[in-house]
C-alpha cells in the first residue's frame, strides 16, 4: 500500500503518493500539463514552483520534475517568468566591464539582500556571479552561474529588478567566444577540410562495398 | 541511502571495485552483437510490430504505438479550415523550438529569409537542452573525419545513408567552430585543446563536452542568438497538419494554441520540421529519457502529406536509464559516465559487458542480464544493474565526478545518492528515435519538395543505431544546412494557393483499407493523468 500525503495545488487540496516528484503528482491529482513542464530531468527550467511546508513555513522554490512531494506542500507553479532582455550582437560586443554596463545596468543597484540566491532552485550563489558580472569578471561569473537552468526564480522578487539569468547568459557567451582560449587543432581541421584533404579519402570510403567497410569496422584500432 | 534489500548485492559490487577496475573484458565480436542483439534488443521483438496498410512506407513494419498514430484521424476537417484566412505569413516556417529548429532558424535569418518558429512547449524545452554527455567531432591531429564516418557506419549497422553521413562527418568540425564563436562554453585545457573522451563505439576520443550540460549548453546559447536576432517565436502552439500548394509542395501548417485549442493557419514557402523525437510514445511500455514533447508528431505531419519515412523501425534504448528510486526512473544516467571509467555490474558484482560498447549491444546485454540470466538487482519497480560510479573517482582522481560530471551528481544527491561513494541502478530507457523522415543532404524530404526535416525527425543519418554525441552534432550540421537552403529556395517560390487535399486523401484511404480507430494524431503530449 502505498503511503499518501496531503498537498495543495494552487490552494487545493489532493492525497497524493508520496514517493511522487511534484510533476507526478500533480498529473496523478488528475492535470494534464500544458506549461510549466519540460524535460523532466532538471535540465530546462519550465518547471519551477514555489512551496511552502504548512501555510507557516518559509517559502522556498525548486524544480516541480525534480523534488519529492512532502505532506502539507503548498505548492503555486512559475511555468514562465518575465525575464528583461536586452539584444545583442555577439560579434561586435567585447568583454568588458562597459558591456554590462550598457546591456544591464541594474545589476549596480544590487541592494545585496541575498534573495536571489536563495530562491535558486540549483542551489547556485547567484548573488556572487552577479557581483563576479559587475567587475567585468566574465570568466568567474560563467563558472559559478553554469548550472543556471534560467527559470528565472531568483529574479522573483530582486527589489533592483535584476534578470540574473540573463546577466549569466552574456557572460557565459563571452566567455566561450573571447575569453576561453582558441583551439587550435579545430581551426587546423576546418581549413584542411575546406581545402579538401579529405574530399577524395571520403569518397573513396563511400564507394567501397559493405564487406570492405566491414573489415576496416572490425579491424580499426581503438585508442586507449 | 540504499536499503537494506540493495545491502548484500552493493556488498559483493563494493568487495570486486579493485579487481573490476583493471579487468578489461573483451569487445564483443561482430557474431557475438548480432546474436545478442536479435535475441535481447527491443527492436527484434515481432510481436511490438505492425505493418503499414497505407502511406508511403505501407507493407513495412513499424512499432504498434506509431502505427496506431500514423494511421490515426487527423485532429481537423478539412473543409472547415479557410486557408484564405492566413494568420501568419513567412518565407520559412520552421516547426519545433528544440536544436535543430533553432539552428536552421538562425541560418535561414542569416540568409535574409523571413523565419518564424512554432512550437508547442517553449523555444528550448526539447531533447537538445537535456543531451549530457558529449557532441563528436574529428577535429584533434590522430582522427579524421573517414575515422568518424567508419565509426559510426559500423555502429549503425552499415545501414547510414553513405552521403549524409559523410556530409556529417565533414561539416562537424566546421560546425564545432561555429557554436565555439556563438559562444557555447566546450571543456579546455588551457591552451585552448578540446578536452575529448571515448564514447560507445568511438575509435578516437572525439567526444566534446561542456561538463554534462552539453546540450543544456548548445541549447541556451542558440537560444539566446535566436531572441537576439528578433526571429519570432510562436510558443504554447503546435501543428497539427501540413499545408501544401497545388503542386503537392509544402506551402505552410495549421496551427493550434494548446491552451485555447484556436486553429490557425500559417503560409510558407518552405517548411522545416524540426519536431524531435517519440520517447514519450512509450513503445514497448519502456520509461524514456525523453522531453515531455517527444511524441512523433512530425512524423505523422510528414506521413500524411506523403513523405517516406527510413528505418523507423528502430528505436534506441540507451543501455543506462535511472532505476531507482522512483523519482527519476528513465531519467538519462549520461554514457558519460562510462567514458569516465565506470563500468556495469550485476547483482554479484561481476562485470558483463565491456562499458563502451555501442548502445544497442549494451542495452540487449542489460536486458540480457535480467531476464534469462537472472543476476539483475529487484528494485520495486523492475530489474536493473548496477553502474559503479565511485570507480571514476578512484580513475579519474578525487573531485572528477564533480568536476566533469555534475549534473549527474546533482541529480542522484537530491535523491540521497551521492554517486562518488555509491553506484547506482540502471535499465535500459528509450532514448532516440534511429530512424524518421527520408531526407537528402540539403536536410530536404526526398518525396515532399520544399519540406525539410532536421534532427531526430529525419532519419537515415545514423543507420540502425546512433553513437553517443552523434545526435547533437547531426542537429547542428542538417539545421544550418536546411535553414541555408530553406532560405534559398524560398526566394525562389511565389506565393501559393494553399490546399488540405493530401488530409482528405488520407482519411479516405484509411477508410478504404478497413481501418476502424479512434486515435487521433499527432498525439502532441503524453497523457499521465490517473486512469
Amino acid at each position: 500500500m502505498e503511503n499518501m500525503v496531503n498537498i495543495y495545488l494552487f490552494g487545493k487540496r489532493y492525497s497524493v503518493p508520496d514517493d511522487l516528484t511534484i510533476i507526478c503528482a500533480m498529473e496523478y491529482a488528475g492535470y494534464q500539463l500544458i506549461r510549466g513542464c519540460g524535460c523532466r530531468s532538471g535540465f530546462c527550467g519550465a518547471c519551477a514552483v514555489f512551496y511552502r511546508i504548512k501555510e507557516n513555513g518559509e517559502l522556498k522554490t525548486c524544480l516541480a520534475c525534480q523534488t519529492q512531494v512532502q505532506n502539507d506542500m503548498y505548492i503555486a507553479a512559475l511555468p514562465s517568468f518575465p525575464l528583461k532582455k536586452q539584444a545583442y550582437d555577439i560579434n561586435k560586443i567585447k568583454p568588458d566591464v562597459q558591456i554590462m554596463r550598457q546591456l544591464h545596468p541594474e545589476i549596480y543597484s544590487c541592494v545585496g539582500c541575498n534573495v536571489c540566491t536563495k530562491r535558486c532552485p540549483q542551489g547556485l550563489n547567484v548573488m556572487q556571479y552577479i557581483e563576479h558580472a559587475r567587475r567585468g569578471e566574465f570568466k568567474k561569473c560563467a563558472e559559478e552561474s553554469f548550472e543556471c537552468v534560467m527559470c528565472g526564480a531568483c529574479s522573483t522578487k530582486c527589489p533592483a529588478e535584476i534578470a540574473h539569468p540573463q546577466v549569466a547568459m552574456l557572460a557565459r557567451r563571452l566567455n566561450g567566444r573571447y575569453i576561453a582560449p582558441e583551439s587550435k587543432h579545430l581551426k587546423d581541421r576546418v581549413e584542411e577540410i575546406d581545402s579538401g584533404k579529405y574530399t577524395e579519402l571520403i569518397k573513396q570510403i563511400i564507394q567501397k562495398p559493405v564487406e570492405e567497410i566491414k573489415e576496416l569496422y572490425n579491424n580499426r584500432d581503438i585508442e586507449k | 541511502m540504499y536499503s537494506k534489500e540493495f545491502q548484500d548485492s552493493l556488498k559483493a559490487v563494493e568487495n570486486a571495485r579493485e579487481a573490476n577496475i583493471g579487468y578489461e573484458l573483451k569487445r564483443m565480436t561482430e557474431n557475438e552483437k548480432n546474436e545478442l542483439l536479435s535475441a535481447y534488443h527491443p527492436d527484434y521483438k515481432e510481436s511490438e510490430f505492425s505493418v503499414l496498410a497505407i502511406g508511403p512506407n505501407k507493407g513495412e513494419r513499424i512499432p504498434c504505438e506509431l502505427c496506431e498514430m500514423l494511421q490515426g484521424h487527423s485532429r481537423i476537417s478539412p473543409e472547415k479550415i479557410n486557408l484564405d484566412d492566413i494568420k501568419y505569413d513567412t518565407d520559412v516556417l520552421i516547426i519545433g523550438g528544440g536544436g535543430a529548429g533553432a539552428a536552421a532558424a538562425i541560418e535561414a535569418d542569416e540568409a535574409g529569409a523571413d523565419t518564424l518558429i512554432v512550437t508547442k512547449l517553449r523555444i528550448g524545452d526539447s531533447n537538445t537542452i537535456m543531451a549530457e554527455g558529449g557532441i563528436q567531432a574529428a577535429d584533434r591531429p590522430g582522427d579524421s573525419p573517414v575515422a568518424h564516418f567508419i565509426d559510426a557506419f559500423g555502429g549503425g549497422h552499415y545501414a547510414a545513408k553513405r552521403e549524409l553521413l559523410s556530409k556529417l562527418v565533414c561539416d562537424a568540425p566546421a560546425a564545432i567552430e561555429w557554436l565555439n564563436n556563438l559562444g557555447v562554453e566546450f571543456d579546455k585545457e588551457p591552451d585552448g585543446t578540446m578536452i575529448t573522451v571515448h564514447g560507445g563505439g568511438t575509435s578516437r576520443k572525439r567526444m566534446h563536452a561542456a561538463r554534462d550540460y552539453t546540450g543544456t549548453e548548445i541549447m541556451r546559447t542558440l537560444r539566446e542568438e535566436v531572441l537576439n536576432r528578433d526571429i519570432p517565436v510562436v510558443d504554447y502552439t503546435s501543428a497539427i497538419e501540413l499545408i501544401l500548394d497545388e503542386m503537392g509542395r509544402a506551402a505552410g501548417a495549421v496551427l493550434m494554441n494548446m491552451e485555447t485549442k484556436e486553429l490557425m493557419v500559417a503560409r510558407a514557402k518552405t517548411v522545416i520540421i524540426a519536431t524531435g523525437g517519440a520517447g514519450r510514445m512509450h513503445y514497448q511500455g519502456f520509461p524514456t529519457s525523453n522531453h515531455y514533447g517527444a511524441t512523433a508528431d512530425g512524423l505523422v505531419l510528414g506521413y500524411r502529406a506523403g513523405a517516406r519515412l527510413l528505418y523507423a523501425d528502430t528505436l534506441q534504448y540507451h543501455p543506462t536509464g535511472a532505476a531507482y528510486p522512483r523519482q527519476i526512473l528513465g531519467s538519462l544516467v549520461t554514457e558519460k559516465v562510462r567514458s569516465l571509467g565506470a563500468k556495469l555490474v550485476n547483482r554479484e558484482g561481476n562485470v558483463f559487458i565491456h562499458p563502451l560498447e555501442t548502445r544497442d549491444v549494451a542495452a540487449a546485454a542489460i536486458i540480457r542480464e535480467c531476464a534469462d540470466r537472472g543476476m539483475g538487482v529487484s528494485t520495486g519497480y523492475g530489474e536493473a544493474v548496477w553502474l559503479d560510479t565511485p570507480m571514476i573517482e578512484i580513475v579519474g582522481g578525487d573531485g572528477t565526478i564533480e568536476k566533469r560530471i555534475p549534473a549527474m551528481l546533482r541529480m542522484f544527491s537530491r535523491c540521497g545518492i551521492d554517486i562518488r561513494r555509491e553506484p547506482v541502478l540502471v535499465y535500459p530507457t528509450l532514448h532516440y528515435q534511429n530512424g524518421g523522415l527520408d531526407i537528402n543532404t540539403d536536410g530536404m524530404t526526398t518525396d515532399v519538395e520544399n519540406l525539410f526535416a532536421v534532427g531526430e525527425v529525419a532519419g537515415g543519418i545514423h543507420g540502425r543505431n546512433r553513437l553517443m554525441g552523434n545526435s547533437l552534432i547531426d542537429i547542428v550540421v542538417f539545421g544550418r544546412t536546411a535553414g541555408k537552403t530553406a532560405s534559398e529556395r524560398a526566394k525562389k517560390v511565389a506565393p501559393a494557393h494553399l490546399t488540405l487535399s493530401h488530409v482528405a486523401k488520407f482519411e479516405r484511404e484509411l477508410n478504404r483499407a478497413g481501418i476502424i480507430t479512434d486515435v487521433v494524431s499527432p498525439k502532441l503530449l503524453p497523457d499521465y493523468r490517473r486512469k
